[in-house]
């Protein structure tokens, strides 16, 4: 037991990562084919239909469906930004101080971005888009 | 080692691309940018660029994405009808890309040594790196990023909103 | 070393954490219904085995054989990889996790982690961003409107509780200021429990918000209407059967161990004992590893018990009420904990 981890490369440390990738597709497909192969197939024409209970289906299941589901995922994207753009600022937060050279200025800096964000919230609160019981947000 | 991983993430990343353009329905389409996202996140990571990668797999595989098939699965987009296109899209745009494409590449050859070269490197910049540069000297970029979410999100609402309603 | 030994332990230890982790999903289906068969006053699956024991194997072998059929509508290529993806970002967050004692390594490649990244806690978001392809595309495929409306109110919620997810993780990251898993838990070993994230490091309020997103992340009760039984059969894999349903089966569970993973990594001190360094620590290093094992392994399973306790004791959500709870509440408060911490960060280095 000696560790020499430092005569390998860091990104190295990858590889693990994409035979996991690989076993994990692997192992999914091998399992499916093996049940499909196991498994008897006997097929009618009332099993292969749609599940709806017993009920016979009426139309296409692929209909539209509310704006709301869209400005979840538009919201979404931006609010996911400023994800990860928080995240190299706490990475660093610690050493702020001494790469500015001012003690509180890492945290204003912070302030000033959560604010705009914080005022993006308050606004899309108060338009009731995340109202999904009333119909306050005219969507 | 790093070429030839670099050979193949570039080649999913190509057929992905085609892939794109070659499909008829919408979400293999959509399904394909997200092919060529991922692997380009791939070539950030051989280029060193940690970061990059992991944020272009969140932000745009995992976010911009998620809303290309969201419309793409629920607006009930069909299958798209091949036309055969215009004549003249095809007499004045192949002539048309091998000229764009001849001039990028010696506008890019010529300039090629002022770009400064980025290797396939085994290094990888560590983080406090970029955050020194982004906190820094990119201070004022990083807060307008915010105003620009803030923007964004009023544009949102204001898309979505029902015509004729005050 | 000789890049050919690590690519040799690389596949030795993906295949043993996969089969553990194939074993230990499988097994928590049987802590499941064993715990909330005593909840509601019953035994859960006793009759296989001691103890019910052999169930989840019984099981498994069950939906091998079972008949594997593709519905008539279906739009066959994304029917068949969406629970394919489901389950390949289940394994997949489990590689960046580390299980054990970083000191022990052999040949120079560490033994209880499979990938030691600088970026892991960033790979486990990315992961979890991508997972809700697996979802999405299930239901879209299947073309059963239950299946759309539980693949699309999954989607949904999903998307929305990453956002209080990753705020959540900030307060861990500022206090210790690395991405790497490894780093984290190192960071919390001064004290035993007392220098622990969640005690010593105050980050009480971001843990509650973890948790709560990662049910929900997860979909597990309370907040697991997409596939709320009453109104939507089965939610988005309505029109599996045989090993595919039992794909994204597997990848929900396997979801929630890597969740108790990671709770117990950021907040819980990892594999380091809560008393610290009370005690005499073994000279023994196989001890050492075996000791630090235990404790991680007792703190997963405390939350694998919790995720039951939870499911077992809460009712669901109400849809409105689910994304009214996540963007309004979690999301401003998560924030607020970020300023909170960094506040008190700040004033801590200016007096020192």
């Amino acid at each position: 037991m000696n560790s020499q981890s430092s005569q390998i490369q860091y990104i190295w440390q990858y590889l693990p990562l994409l035979l996991q990738v690989l076993a994990a597709f692997g192992l999914g497909i091998g399992m499916v084919v093996a049940s499909w192969f196991i498994g008897r197939h006997r097929n009618t024409k009332t099993k292969l239909e749609v599940y709806e209970c017993g009920i016979e289906a009426v139309g296409d299941a692929r209909g539209r469906f509310s704006v709301r589901f869209y400005m979840v995922a538009m919201l979404f994207i931006l609010f996911d930004v400023e994800v990860v753009f928080m995240m190299p600022w706490a990475v660093i937060y610690r050493q702020l101080p001494k790469i500015t050279g001012s003690q509180w200025f890492g945290f204003w800096e912070m302030i000033v971005y959560l604010g705009f964000i914080a005022v993006a919230l308050f606004y899309i609160v108060k338009k009731g888009i995340l109202d999904w019981s009333t119909d306050k947000g005219d969507l | 080692m790093h070429l030839i991983l670099f050979i193949i993430f570039a080649g999913f990343c190509l057929a992905g691309a085609i892939n794109l353009l070659l499909q008829t329905h919408p979400i293999n389409s959509a399904l394909s940018l997200i092919v060529v996202m991922s692997s380009l996140a791939v070539l950030y990571l051989l280029l060193g660029a940690e970061f990059l990668a992991i944020a272009q797999i969140i932000v745009y595989a995992g976010a911009v994405m998620v809303l290309f098939t969201f419309v793409v699965m629920l607006l009930n987009v069909g299958e798209e009808e091949k036309t055969h296109g215009s004549k003249a899209a095809k007499i004045i745009g192949f002539p048309a890309i091998v000229a764009a494409f001849s001039v990028l590449t010696t506008v890019i050859l010529a300039i090629q040594n002022k770009l400064g070269g980025v290797k396939l490197s085994d290094g990888v910049t560590p983080m406090t790196e970029l955050s020194t540069v982004l906190f820094r000297d990119m201070l004022l970029p990083f807060e307008l990023t915010s105003v620009l979410i803030l923007v964004a999100i009023l544009g949102a609402v204001a898309l979505a909103r029902k015509e004729g309603h005050r | 070393m000789s890049i050919w030994l690590f690519l040799l332990f690389s596949i030795l230890k993906v295949a043993v954490v996969t089969a553990i982790f194939l074993g230990g999903v499988a097994y928590t289906v049987l802590l499941e219904r064993k715990v909330v068969g005593r909840i509601q006053n019953r035994w859960g699956p006793s009759r296989v085995g001691p103890f019910g024991l052999w169930q989840p194997m019984v099981d498994g072998l069950k939906l091998f054989l079972k008949e594997d059929f593709i519905p008539a509508g279906v739009y066959r290529p994304l029917y068949l990889t969406a629970p394919l993806i489901a389950l390949g970002c289940s394994l997949l967050s489990i590689a960046v996790v580390p299980f054990g004692s970083q000191d022990i390594t052999v040949h120079g490649v560490k033994v209880f982690e499979l990938a030691d990244l600088n970026i892991g806690l960033l790979v486990l978001l990315g992961v979890t961003s991508m997972s809700i392809y697996g979802i999405a595309l299930a239901g879209w495929s299947s073309n059963n409107k239950y299946s759309l409306l539980g693949s699309l109110r999954s989607s949904a919620q999903m998307i929305s509780y990453e956002l209080a997810l990753g705020l959540s993780l900030v307060g861990v990251v500022l206090r210790t200021g690395s991405f790497s898993l490894a780093d984290i838990v190192k960071a919390q070993s001064a004290h035993g429990a007392l220098s622990w994230n969640i005690l010593g490091g105050g980050q009480i309020i971001a843990f509650l918000i973890y948790i709560t997103a990662a049910y929900a992340e997860t979909n597990r009760a309370p907040f697991d209407l997409p596939e709320a039984e009453t109104e939507l059969v089965a939610g988005y894999h309505t029109e599996y059967s045989s090993m595919k349903f039992a794909m994204f089966f597997m990848a929900e569970y396997g979801n929630m161990i890597t969740v108790s993973c990671v709770a117990t990594l950021l907040f819980f001190g990892g594999w380091n004992s809560p008393f610290g360094h009370l005690f005499p620590e073994p000279q023994n290093i196989v001890i050492q590893a075996l000791l630090a094992l235990f404790w991680f392994i007792i703190k997963v399973f405390f939350f694998l018990f919790l995720y039951i306790w939870v499911r077992g004791t809460l009712p669901r959500f109400r849809y409105d009420q689910l994304m009214g709870f996540g963007w309004r509440y979690l999301l401003p408060i998560a924030m607020l904990n970020i300023v909170g911490t960094s506040l008190v960060l700040s004033a801590l280095m200016a007096n020192s």
